[in-house]
């Protein structure tokens, strides 16, 4: 009794988090204009999107801007980690609590310090200041999750490989990056979803001259939900579970 | 052995911000020996080794290896390999990557790494691993990797540190023979850290006993178990009764000591005048018991009450409660012609000792 009374508390949970995903997903094949009806099962939704040149332009660019400051960021991010944990130098700990502080900041604050930063300096904004401050937000999270991975090693590994002849850059490249891959690796593709649907911060640092998909999305919701904006939708959570899958079989590959 | 040392360290002086782990140690390390640094955790033994390594730098001193001072040099310059206590193996390689690591370093030849780790594979019984993860071998084969992983660069000098304990009892034992005939094998020296006396006094050709970044004594096992130099080794190394004392007679060579009262004679090393208070030690195994209904009490011996027997097999061990007050521990080995000479508890004894055997300090 109390066995199902708990499986039946964890459904009721699960249902409540993804019911909305999952009517978003069967109102996409929704052949109704208007959203709150179903009247058949149609594709044409998707064709819509799939046709709608601007549309599939900011798409293009959000995920180019996705790849390029997610790989940025990642190897910024392990190499820095790896500083954090190898040398010894002056404000070592107040940097690094720095990088916490940066991940737990508001994005409303990013966005707008980014963008008077980016006014300062006399940079107009477009897709490099998009570039700049998506490679700023996601670095952190890349710097934590490596960090927390270099932690956990026996901190032997690293004298070993010296004695054993190694160069520190030989070191680097045999020992610690084949270790760290799992982490870097999850660094990465945690960047990719974030840079992906960031809204707050793109809102402030990008132009009219080059759109990314949240951005194009928050601006059409403005006008009323368009039955495309929920094919788009489910385009984008399929996308978000691959990441989520791949990362789970790194990890699953990991803890074996 | 009494060639020109391959190490040597020359008041080797390390800080760790305030504390002094190394204080001012010298010590010469010779070619093919087997020397142990016996001490208690955080006496600096390690440091020793790290230094040597080069994994930590120098504050003050130079160690010079094969007349060359190493100050500066990188460890991965250095003709030297270690095996650390927690055998740090990569856990991303397989075995055979392991081990041939070091080579794989030094850009050898393919069809020369493998033999060399076939080798070096063989001499730790490790053949047919090859292809395993360190995360599938026991305890005592990851050891075993991490013996080879270092050997296989065929260091001068290979530093060990407390490889033994994190395996368990019967496993040590095995390793420690292991060791022994590894050691022997390559003819290569052997610096071996360990806190375990035990252990040391069964593997070392030397031991240097260490105490807050200091050799208190060095030498082989027998002379340190023997004849410690001060009470630290006394203590330190093997279990020791301890009698306060006070020599009342000089003769040439030996001298008379007063303990509670009994007129023991002892010999006199350490030159001791009349008068002077001095302390009597005694290993448990070189103490006498004598039951006093099987003899009478002759002076000079303590007399005392059996406390405590633990029957050890081979041996059996007495807590004895001088009628002076203290307790002492001994041990007794069985006599085949008396066996039934059964110790109990609660009868008189008395404790005197064969003339020589005792340390005065």
């Amino acid at each position: 009794m109390k066995k199902l009374f708990q499986s039946a508390y964890l459904g009721f949970i699960f249902l409540f988090l993804y019911i909305p995903i999952i009517v978003l997903v069967i109102y996409s094949f929704n052949s109704s204009r208007f959203s709150t009806n179903w009247q058949g099962f149609t594709l044409d939704w998707y064709r819509v999107l799939f046709s709608d040149g601007p549309l599939m332009e900011a798409f293009a660019n959000s995920l180019i801007i996705a790849l390029v400051s997610s790989t940025i960021a990642t190897v910024l991010g392990t190499l820095g980690a790896f500083a954090f944990c190898r040398y010894r130098f002056l404000g070592r700990r107040i940097m690094y609590s720095f990088v916490y502080i940066l991940m737990m900041s508001p994005d409303i604050v990013m966005g707008i310090s980014l963008l008077m930063f980016f006014i300062t300096i006399g940079l107009s904004v477009g897709a490099v200041t998009l570039l700049l401050a998506h490679v700023t937000f996601c670095l952190p999270f890349v710097i934590v999750t490596v960090y927390a991975r270099i932690s956990g090693f026996d901190r032997h590994i690293i004298d070993v490989a010296k004695d054993l002849g190694a160069s520190e850059l030989q070191m680097f490249r045999h020992v610690m990056l084949p270790m760290l891959m799992p982490a870097i690796i999850a660094g990465w593709l945690l960047s990719f979803t974030l840079s992906l649907d960031d809204v707050i911060v793109s809102f402030f640092t990008t132009g009219p001259s080059f759109e990314i998909l949240p951005l194009k999305i928050y601006s059409m919701v403005r006008l009323g939900i368009k039955p495309e904006i929920n094919a788009l939708s489910a385009v984008m959570f399929l996308v978000s579970l691959l990441t989520v899958t791949i990362a789970h079989f790194f990890f699953a590959k990991e803890n074996k | 052995m009494e060639k020109a040392p391959i190490v040597r360290l020359r008041e080797v002086t390390k800080r760790f911000d305030d504390v002094v782990a190394v204080d001012a140690l010298n010590l010469d390390i010779f070619q093919g020996e087997f020397l142990t640094l016996l001490g208690p955790s955080g006496c600096g033994k390690t440091t020793v080794l790290r230094l040597i390594a080069g994994f930590e730098s120098l504050d003050k001193g130079e160690i010079i290896m094969n007349g060359v001072p190493l100050n500066g040099t990188p460890p991965n310059k250095r003709n030297v390999n270690t095996v650390f206590q927690s055998y740090a193996l990569f856990p991303h390689m397989t075995v055979y990557d392991n081990i041939a690591f070091g080579l794989k370093m030094k850009q050898l030849d393919k069809s020369l790494i493998r033999e060399q780790v076939e080798e070096a594979l063989s001499i730790v019984k490790l053949l047919g691993m090859e292809q395993r993860k360190p995360h599938q071998l026991s305890g005592g084969q990851q050891q075993r990797v991490a013996m080879a992983r270092a050997i296989v660069n065929k260091p001068q000098v290979l530093l060990l540190d407390e490889p033994l304990s994190a395996l368990d009892y019967r496993l040590r034992q095995e390793m420690e023979i292991e060791l022994k005939r590894i050691h022997r094998k390559l003819g290569i020296t052997f610096v071996f850290v360990t806190h375990d006396q035990e252990e040391a006094i069964s593997m070392s050709d030397r031991i240097a006993v260490m105490n807050q970044g200091r050799i208190e004594q060095i030498g082989t096992p027998t002379r340190i178990y023997e004849e410690p130099e001060n009470m630290f080794v006394a203590k330190f190394v093997g279990e020791i009764n301890i009698f306060e004392g006070r020599i009342t007679e000089i003769y040439n060579g030996s001298a008379t000591v007063d303990i509670h009262g009994q007129p023991f004679k002892v010999l006199n090393r350490k030159n001791f005048t009349t008068g002077e208070h001095v302390k009597v030690l005694l290993r448990p195994e070189d103490l006498i018991v004598t039951r006093d209904e099987d003899s009478r009490p002759v002076p000079p011996s303590l007399g005392g009450v059996i406390d405590e027997v633990i029957y050890k097999g081979k041996t059996v061990d007495l807590i004895v409660s001088l009628d002076a007050g203290e307790s002492i521990f001994v041990t007794q080995f069985f006599n085949e012609d008396q066996e039934d000479v059964i110790f109990q508890q609660g009868q008189r004894v008395h404790v005197d000792w064969p003339y020589g055997w005792e340390v005065v300090l």
